[in-house]
């Protein structure tokens, strides 16, 4: 049987409502209505439905178009009047079969000759604008990256862990994006006029008006004779050679490019390029979220629609492989199981008595608070640790053996890693204490996850920023920074980025590499019980997207502070891709508790969007209340990096500069976005 | 573009392309792969519209349905006469409609095709018992199935008649949020 859907109407196959659906109201009748329902397809639906249904349909139907062809040009004729886009709404959404279709497009070409020059003109400009999308679409399918892989991927885990990848390879293109916007903008440029290519010169940045001690820079342990382990903590830490390379902020000390006859301003570059990479980044995964949105906007809990979805669109169609044919299968079943027993204890839940209502609200309130201190002292160690890293690094650092020279660099990140680790495995304990229902508890979990995550690098940026603009009023007072020792204080924001990204990648790297690793030969080679109950390596979506995003916001912050830096993220998610694949496919199984790919896509994306909020706070901060270092960087001349937007206004005719603070003022902007909303 | 491919002519290639998601090359391979399931039947020359089925066993064999529980619904609800037995035009308009592009709307009318198991035109308790076996692999008690299939009624059915119509089945597929991206097969 099938069903042409007409616009604006919709025939269910069955059911007892025919007559008011076929016939419509007299008083309404659209002309592409009427037009439609003297299709020959159409008819023989009218006929078939006066006669028995079943497998005769479709044979009927196909001796249904004995109609005289003067009949049909006669009722095509009166439906002239019509717009010619409501009847080309694409044949193949029609439910019919493709005989059928194939006439329906060859009435609607007859049908063409009848339109006016303009609609068919129109009707041909729409069709080869169709075509040319789909070829184009057609193309860049070829230029996907690792379409094969995640195809793979999906034939064998199903599209939950499909949409992890897919999540990957978007942050892999942001990343090169952002990449080729700083490296176009600003390293170039910095860089050409160095070596005299294109006719073109540079101003140096000279201070003006400022204390001579705020613009001493020198980096130490690069001249002379150094050990040669002095390179490598370099290129671990971003110190040393690698400190004054266009790595870093402290490099863009130019003010002014001539290119021939055009003159390019570098800080006005340096600050409009960050904020484009970032408001880029805001509008592309809005605009992704968007699309999951219109999906999945039903909540996890809605007992209203759980068992339909489970049942009617539970099966993964996709899935090619015994395996994973097996594990959906199981997972389906855990799943409904799981949803019966989280009914009996919604119905025992109800049952419940003050006394136990009371006994456990006390009991998460304990937890809660004890979750809290928890968390203080995470915090309260992570700007011990920063502070004493930050004190000892500028000490003279060959006085210390290797070893303890690369430890001091990384404490930060090590203690940042460790509460990572802990405290997830903390939060998965004392949830079952606190009898939520099991979705609530998986929800609760992760939402303190991104948390602790995400506060982290918020605790590391301030207690650096501490250090920088110093409690101490003296140490301060000369250049408004602590220049005794962050003399180019952007720049060591950027290294402690750096190594931060450095380390979470070498963590990925080492877990999959010698815990994974060996757990798998342990699990296949060893038939030793504990070994064989502690099993393999289950593959947690949440977990892994949280590392991804933690990287992530690491990048989108140091990107202002270490213009490089977006390169480095996309070579580490580009070599994690296939560490995860690897790890995926040999070391790991999937777990039971399987994540559905709609809720998944857009949880991904809302806590990538936390992680972008998040990233505006201290990189906002900085630009605007932090005086910009004045021995290096582009701003040296300049209060704040903030300060390059009025002072270039104030250079443009004074009636532009008007319409200008215009726009800004409140009386405009507020209304203005307003409406936007 | 100069392509010297004599299976299709290219009028049908564009019929093909406006009845279907698939592009030209797209048609073309899906045209290889319903000819190596049986190469002594189907001919490579299609532009005379030749009448060839392929039986059922032959389809569900493949290895994008291999796996499926609903494999044999899946050919049965494409084929024009109902037993399975697909043309290449019922073979493309299957794989056509659990493309990725095919809307919701197309993949819903099909699914509630598939999943009614009887082809009374209603979803009732017995398709729903057969859907959720298929699903699970006969592992939930008896018990346990019933529970299930008193919920799936009790939230979808609007009409209180027990049974699902193609308006409920539809309004319940408009709010699962899954549908959309597992009702697909890649081919």
């Amino acid at each position: 049987m099938s069903e042409p859907l007409g616009p604006g109407t919709r025939r269910p196959p069955g059911g007892s409502n025919d007559d008011e659906v076929f016939f419509p109201d007299a008083n309404y009748t659209s002309p592409s209505v009427t037009f439609l329902q003297e299709l020959p397809s159409y008819q023989s639906i009218l006929r078939r439905r006066t006669s028995a249904g079943g497998t005769q349909d479709r044979r009927q139907n196909n001796h249904g178009f004995a109609k005289p062809p003067a009949a049909e040009k006669r009722n095509l004729v009166e439906g002239t009047g019509v717009e010619s886009e409501a009847v080309v709404r694409s044949i193949r959404e029609y439910a019919l079969n493709i005989p059928d279709k194939r006439r329906l497009r060859d009435i609607q070409e007859a049908n063409v000759k009848y339109l006016s020059g303009w609609n068919q003109w129109k009707q041909t400009r729409n069709k080869s604008w169709k075509k040319f999308l789909d070829e184009t679409k057609e193309l860049s399918s070829y230029l996907e990256l690792w379409r094969n892989d995640i195809h793979s991927i999906e034939g064998k885990f199903g599209t939950g862990i499909k949409s992890y990848f897919s999540f990957l390879r978007f942050l892999v293109l942001l990343n090169f994006i952002i990449f080729v916007l700083m490296f176009s903008f600003i390293t170039l440029p910095s860089t050409i006029p160095q070596y005299g290519v294109l006719n073109s010169s540079y101003v140096k940045v000279s201070p003006k008006g400022v204390e001579p001690q705020c613009s001493i820079y020198t980096i130490s342990g690069t001249k002379g004779l150094v050990y040669f382990y002095t390179y490598i903590i370099d290129l671990l830490s971003g110190t040393g050679f690698l400190e004054m390379t266009s790595l870093f902020y402290g490099y863009y000390r130019i003010d002014m490019v001539h290119f021939s006859a055009i003159k390019y301003n570098v800080p006005l570059a340096y600050l409009l390029t960050t904020f484009v990479y970032l408001s880029l980044s805001l509008i592309w995964i809005v605009k992704r979220s968007v699309e999951g949105f219109k999906q999945s906007f039903v909540r996890e809990e809605d007992p209203f629609q759980s068992y339909c979805n489970k049942i009617f669109a539970g099966w993964d169609f996709c899935i090619t492989d015994l395996n994973a044919s097996q594990l959906k299968h199981s997972s389906l079943k855990y799943e409904l199981k799981t949803d019966l027993e989280e009914e009996r204890l919604r119905q025992k839940k109800a049952c419940r008595t003050t006394e136990e209502k009371l006994r456990i609200y006390c009991l998460r309130l304990f937890l809660n608070i004890f979750v809290l201190a928890l968390l203080s002292g995470c915090f309260y160690s992570l700007y011990r640790a920063t502070v004493y890293s930050q004190k000892n690094i500028s000490n003279d650092s060959s006085k210390m053996t290797f070893e303890g020279n690369l430890f001091l660099q990384y404490l930060p990140s090590i203690v940042i890693t460790l509460a990572n680790f802990i405290a997830p495995l903390f939060f998965s304990y004392i949830i079952k204490f606190e009898e939520y229902s099991p979705a609530f508890e998986i929800r609760l979990t992760l939402m303190r996850c991104v948390f602790v995550r995400l506060a982290n690098i918020g605790v590391l940026l301030f207690s650096l920023g501490n250090q920088i603009v110093c409690a101490n009023e003296e140490k301060c007072k000369a250049c408004g920074y602590n220049y005794k020792l962050y003399p180019c204080w952007e720049s060591r924001v950027g290294q402690e980025m750096y190594k931060l990204m450095i380390f979470d990648f070498i963590i990925i790297f080492a877990v999959a590499v010698f815990v994974d690793f060996p757990r798998k030969l342990l699990v296949t080679y060893c038939s030793y019980k504990p070994i064989q109950w502690c099993g393999l390596q289950k593959f947690q979506i949440p977990e892994n997207v949280l590392e991804i995003v933690y990287g992530q916001t690491i990048c989108w912050i140091g990107t202002f502070y270490s213009p490089l830096l977006p390169a480095i993220a996309t070579v580490k998610y580009f070599i994690v891709f296939y560490i995860k694949k690897i790890s995926l496919m040999h070391t790991c199984r999937p777990s039971k508790k399987s994540i559905r790919a709609s809720s998944s896509n857009f949880f991904f994306l809302v806590v990538l969007l936390i992680g972008l909020i998040l990233a505006f706070i201290p990189l906002g901060l900085s630009m605007t209340h932090i005086r910009s270092s004045k021995a290096c960087g582009p701003f040296v001349n300049f209060n704040s990096s903030w300060d390059v937007v009025p002072h270039t206004i104030r250079g443009f005719p004074t009636a532009l500069q008007k319409i200008l603070n215009g726009i800004a003022s409140e009386a405009f902007a507020v209304p203005f976005f307003m409406v936007i909303w | 573009m100069g392509n010297k491919q004599t299976i299709f002519t290219d009028e049908q290639l564009d019929a093909y392309q406006d009845c279907t998601f698939f592009t030209r090359k797209e048609i073309l391979r899906l045209h290889g792969r319903y000819q190596e399931m049986a190469p002594n039947i189907v001919p490579m020359d299609y532009t005379k519209d030749p009448d060839v089925k392929l039986p059922i066993q032959l389809i569900i064999n493949m290895p994008e349905l291999k796996e499926n529980p609903f494999k044999e619904r899946i050919v049965e609800a494409f084929s024009e006469d109902g037993d399975g037995n697909l043309s290449f035009n019922d073979f493309v308009d299957m794989f056509s409609v659990l493309s990725e592009m095919a809307p919701r709307e197309l993949k819903a009318i099909y699914a509630f095709k598939i999943y009614d198991f009887n082809t009374d035109n209603f979803i009732c308790k017995s398709d729903l018992e057969k859907t959720l076996n298929k699903l699970t692999r006969e592992e939930l008690t008896a018990e346990e199935i019933t529970l299930v299939c008193e919920k799936v009624i009790e939230e979808a059915d609007m009409d209180g008649d027990g049974k699902l119509a193609f308006a409920d089945f539809e309004n319940m597929i408009s709010k699962a949020p899954d549908f959309l991206s597992t009702f697909h097969i890649r081919i």
